[in-house]
């Protein structure tokens, strides 16, 4: 299938794509999205960039690895400036799966905060399961739309942050709790749907209660995006401590 | 014909798409994906659409042709098919594609032979709806019009 040979720029063009000021970088929220499929990765690249987010778009596991500066051969620390806030990736990918890339980000000290959003074009529970236990922030199911963007954008704002770090300081990071965020977000149907949560393969003991669930600022914005009645698949975590 | 007309064609034209079951939702959330700062974002996506599924249904052919189908990479193939095409809203072309992958997996021969011929149909199908669909929009863009939302009421 058509490729477009990776990275959407080269590394020698960044030094001087990178000559924002400040403010620019400081505001802007940068995407690392990784997809196979040329014809996705235009589409996300374009619901980032319409969204206000700086992307920077690979086709595969490798080479997102490579553009963070974790793979063995390029160490290359000289890219720290340029932060990656949240990455979102798909599942099905030759070689290196969305899932052990979520797994190598998740296990490096330096990255392991940074949110991962994993998208899929099958609503596999077991999947979905098995990408939130391992600390994924949320599942999307394809196609993705600006609705799902505008919800992960969330993902990247401080206060989520703070709480995120707290939580993944005290490890009770990897069961995700999502209630309270979908219930503010505009997701009753998504809440109709999910009864298949009852079959959640982990055990009761590696979910520990979070906190109070960090105020995420947009939240009050999520009324304005579209209901998910065109996401009725997408999988809601709800708690299952009892 | 005046620009108020070809709006109104490519309106209704748009809408028979839908109708049909050519097009979902997702193709409407292309369009709307595209502004004055992207004016050929769909022209763009649906290229690239057009070359990735004549290169998988290429490839798809030569699977099947083959003495000993390795039923793993069809289904390889297909599942690419079926994501891109869900991907801008090309609906009957998923759907035939989610057929195919069942067929795959029961390694049916006979019946994948027939699934491919059917994604081929009704990808030259939707492949010829929407160079229709793109034309009329450029027709009224070098006329000086704009070109008009889709507004669906269902």
């Amino acid at each position: 299938m058509a490729r477009d040979g990776g990275v959407t720029w080269r590394r020698t063009e960044k030094i001087d794509r990178f000559n924002l000021s400040a403010t620019d970088t400081a505001e802007e929220v940068h995407v690392l999205a990784v997809d196979d499929s040329l014809v996705d990765r235009k589409v996300i690249e374009r619901l980032l960039r319409i969204s206000s987010c700086k992307v920077t778009a690979v086709d595969s596991g490798i080479r997102a690895l490579q553009f963070l500066g974790l793979d063995e051969e390029k160490n290359s620390n000289g890219f720290n400036d340029l932060k990656v806030d949240l990455i979102i990736t798909d599942y099905c990918m030759p070689g290196m799966t969305g899932y052990e890339l979520l797994k190598k980000v998740k296990e490096s000290s330096v990255f392991r905060e940074i949110p991962v959003v994993i998208m899929s074009s099958e609503n596999v529970l077991a999947r979905i399961d098995r990408c939130l236990e391992e600390g994924a922030e949320d599942f999307i199911v394809k196609p993705v739309k600006l609705s799902d963007v505008k919800r992960i954008k969330d993902y990247t704002t401080r206060e989520f942050r703070v709480g995120e770090e707290e939580r993944t300081r005290k490890g009770t990071n990897k069961r995700k709790q999502r209630d309270s965020f979908d219930l503010s977000s505009s997701s009753p149907p998504s809440i109709l749907s999910s009864s298949p949560v009852l079959s959640s393969s982990s055990s009761p003991e590696s979910q520990s209660p979070s906190p109070s669930p960090p105020s995420i600022p947009s939240a009050s914005s999520a009324p304005s995006s579209p209901s998910p009645i065109d996401s009725p698949t997408r999988r809601v975590k709800t708690t299952s401590s009892e | 014909m005046e620009v108020g007309q070809m709006q109104r064609r490519l309106v209704d034209y748009t809408k028979t798409l839908f109708m049909e079951g050519f097009l979902d939702a997702q193709f409407l959330q292309l369009q709307q994906l595209q502004d004055e700062s992207n004016p050929d974002f769909v022209v763009e996506v649906v290229s690239l659409f057009f070359d990735d599924s004549e290169k998988l249904l290429n490839d798809l052919s030569m699977a099947l042709d083959q003495p000993n189908v390795d039923f793993k990479k069809v289904d390889a193939h297909v599942h690419q098919l079926k994501g891109s095409s869900s991907s801008i809203g090309a609906q009957r072309v998923k759907n035939a594609c989610i057929a195919f992958r069942n067929f795959c997996e029961e390694q049916n021969i006979d019946a994948t032979l027939r699934c491919l011929q059917q994604v081929k149909h009704e990808y030259y199908l939707v492949k010829n709806k929407l160079e229709t669909l793109l034309r009329l929009e450029q027709q009224i863009v070098a006329a000086g019009g704009s070109i008009p939302a889709t507004e669906m009421g269902f």
